[in-house]
């Protein structure tokens, strides 16, 4: 196990590399001159030369990389061009922000994904098995922004039940400790506002979770489909176990990993798909920093954004693989 | 090939769980000799959801071939005394805050998600092929270089890449259908390489190699189409992603320019009038998704008719 750890943390320093030099080549291969372009057509001579300046750009490429992962080793990201502030300081309440949301974008999905899985295969094809499949397919062939604009007007706009937009009231916001605002009112003690935050997280964290959801309801309802057919099962069953506990004890546990898998994965499309969400629902997390940017034109924030999500990923990705060899100790690497 | 195919019949009469009256084995020859790909075509055209799927992607193909004759107005013609009008006998699906056929332009919009799905796939398929063969087949550093390359391609969020690589390009259509392209190589990449170290140890490769064949030779003649089944089913799965990617590029801003009816476009143009005129943005998204499904159902019937292993 720790031999398997260690080669595991291994292989990501060049994939972490290789991340690195492709976020930091963005601004360099810019066609044409890049201080011109993150300025725009207005821009004077004095104005672009002092931006190459500041960028380093007269510098040879492999000095400036070597620059530019001497700052990330020190937690510096850059400067925002649009608001002149430091990024690394600026990104840490927008991870928090998107981090909350994934969070509970992913308790969506797991939460409603597995059970919904399990039931279908508990009850394979009666109309509770075929509906949950019919809207699993329809689920992942949605575009994310497309069902949270529904969701927004629907739920928000035309019913008035939940917030449409932000993760808190404008006019009545909270003293950030953490930044994850749910832990924030738990921390007051002002238990009224985390019920107000918790509204604001509904309609986002469906509109994210809704995809991986459908995605791990089919590859539980098929891993444990499969599970299921095995000789233990059948074992246990005759043995006189209820249904519930052979499905939910013993099928369960070795339809894991599958499922871990694709949760693992998801967690990808969950930061991708933050970037649609966020903009939508006007979330202040690290998606809408990179939509921003965009914008902008602010390359640096359009960097780091990416960078810092790339970087959660790869390590979600890292405890996911740790975790099956920790459930499943017949992995050997 | 043929005593291959009767033992696949045979087992799928053993473990068949739905086959309550098993038949007892009988004698082989009175099975019928089929090449697997007619049995994975049989196969196919049982599966209803397939079929369904098939309908829905031929409904887009023909809305995009017919759409400069489908209505009397052009995808940009605005008409700005009806903007936002509901559907009606005029604008059948309504029309937009510029007073455009919502119709129309979802019909050239198919065109366009049509293409994009088209040519991301072809170019992913085609660079992922070689890559993979190239990767799978000689192994060492060649294999290493090439995998690393993917790992990291693929430590980002699809999307995310997608943005970085059209930040760098700058914000259009056909560079947004590169960028596509791009992050989908490694998806394609990866499945070939998996599936050529698999068949690079099977015997009949060995025996070619012993008879003195070429690399070249194997790679193209033995190696490629007994890869081919995974990558039909990748590639059609793939078609549902790529017109998504494109979409939400196109909803960032970053794909199709005003006035091109690129569907993700139309639907952040509309934004705004949701609450006055919600069939401006049912439309679009509705179609996003039927495409979307449409592929999504047609990959997994390939897939069920392709891997015999799913077959029950």
């Amino acid at each position: 196990m720790l031999a398997y750890t260690i080669r595991r943390l291994l292989i990501i320093v060049p994939v972490l590399l290789g991340m690195t030099l492709i976020v930091f080549s963005i601004v360099h291969l810019i066609p044409g001159n890049p201080a011109q372009v993150i300025l725009g057509e207005t821009a004077t001579e004095q104005q672009i030369a002092a931006l190459e300046e500041s960028m380093g750009i007269n510098d040879p490429f492999f000095v400036q990389y070597g620059l530019y992962l001497a700052d990330l080793a020190q937690g510096d990201l850059g400067t925002s061009l649009r608001t002149n502030s430091n990024i690394s300081s600026e990104i840490v309440p927008r991870i928090a922000a998107t981090f909350e949301l994934t969070v509970f974008a992913m308790i969506f999905a797991i939460f409603v994904g597995v059970n919904a899985g399990i039931i279908s295969a508990w009850k394979q094809n009666s109309w509770f098995d075929f509906l949950a499949m019919v809207f699993a397919l329809v689920g992942v062939s949605m575009p994310v922004f497309w069902l949270a604009l529904m969701e927004q007007w629907i739920f928000a706009q035309e019913l008035g039940w939940l917030p449409s937009s932000g993760r808190q009231p404008s006019t009545d916001t909270i003293e950030p400790i953490t930044h994850l605002f749910v832990l924030d009112s738990i921390l007051h003690m002002d238990f009224e506002r985390t019920f107000t935050i918790l509204k604001h997280l509904v309609l986002p964290s469906i509109a994210l979770g809704t995809i991986p959801m459908a995605i791990i309801a089919r590859m539980t309802r098929s891993s444990m489909l499969e599970v299921m057919k095995s000789d233990y099962i059948r074992t246990i069953r005759a043995k006189g176990s209820g249904q519930f506990l052979v499905i939910y004890k013993h099928a369960l546990r070795n339809a894991t990993i599958p499922v871990l898998t694709v949760i693992g994965l998801q967690t990808g499309v969950l930061l991708g798909g933050a970037i649609l969400t966020e903009t939508i629902f006007s979330w202040p997390g690290i998606g809408r920093y990179v939509y921003e940017g965009i914008n902008y034109r602010d390359y640096p924030v359009i960097q780091s954004g990416i960078l810092v999500i790339a970087f959660i990923f790869v390590m979600i990705n890292l405890i996911v693989d740790l975790l099956y060899a920790f459930i499943d100790p017949r992995i050997k690497y | 090939m043929n005593t291959k195919n009767e033992k696949q019949q045979l087992e799928s009469v053993k473990v068949n769980p739905n086959n309550n009256n098993p038949e007892p084995i009988s004698e082989p020859e009175e099975i019928e000799a089929i090449s697997p790909w007619k049995d994975a075509f049989r196969q196919f055209r049982k599966s209803r959801l397939a079929i369904v799927g098939i309908i829905m992607i031929s409904f887009f193909v023909v809305l995009a071939i017919v759409a400069p004759w489908l209505s009397p107005y052009g995808f940009d013609e605005q008409n700005l005394a009806d903007r936002l009008a509901p559907p009606s006998s005029d604008y059948w699906l309504g029309a937009d805050h510029l007073g455009r056929d919502i119709l129309t332009r979802i019909a050239y919009g198919a065109r366009i998600s049509l293409m994009v799905g088209l040519v991301a796939v072809s170019g992913a398929l085609f660079f992922g092929t070689i890559l993979g063969v190239v990767s799978g087949y000689f192994g060492r550093w060649v294999d290493m270089l090439i995998s690393r390359i993917f790992d990291i391609l693929l430590a980002f969020p699809s999307i995310l890449l997608a943005i970085a690589i059209v930040a760098i390009l700058g914000p259009s259509l056909t560079n947004a259908l590169i960028a596509i392209a791009i992050i989908n190589i490694p998806i394609f990449g990866r499945l070939v390489r998996s599936k050529v170290i698999s068949l690079r140890e099977e015997e009949y490769i060995m025996a070619a190699k012993a008879q003195g064949m070429k690399n070249g030779r194997i790679l193209i003649h033995h190696i490629l189409p007994n890869s081919l089944a995974p990558i039909i089913v990748q590639a059609t799965l793939g078609f549902g992603t790529a017109i998504l990617e494109a979409a939400a590029l196109g909803f960032l801003g970053l794909g199709a320019q005003p006035p091109t009816p690129e569907w993700g476009k139309m639907l952040s143009d509309s934004r705004d009038f949701i609450q006055l005129a919600p069939w401006t943005l049912i439309f679009p998204g509705v179609s996003i998704m039927l495409v979307v499904l449409g592929f999504n159902l047609i990959g997994d019937g390939l897939r069920d008719a392709l891997d015999p292993k799913m077959k029950n």
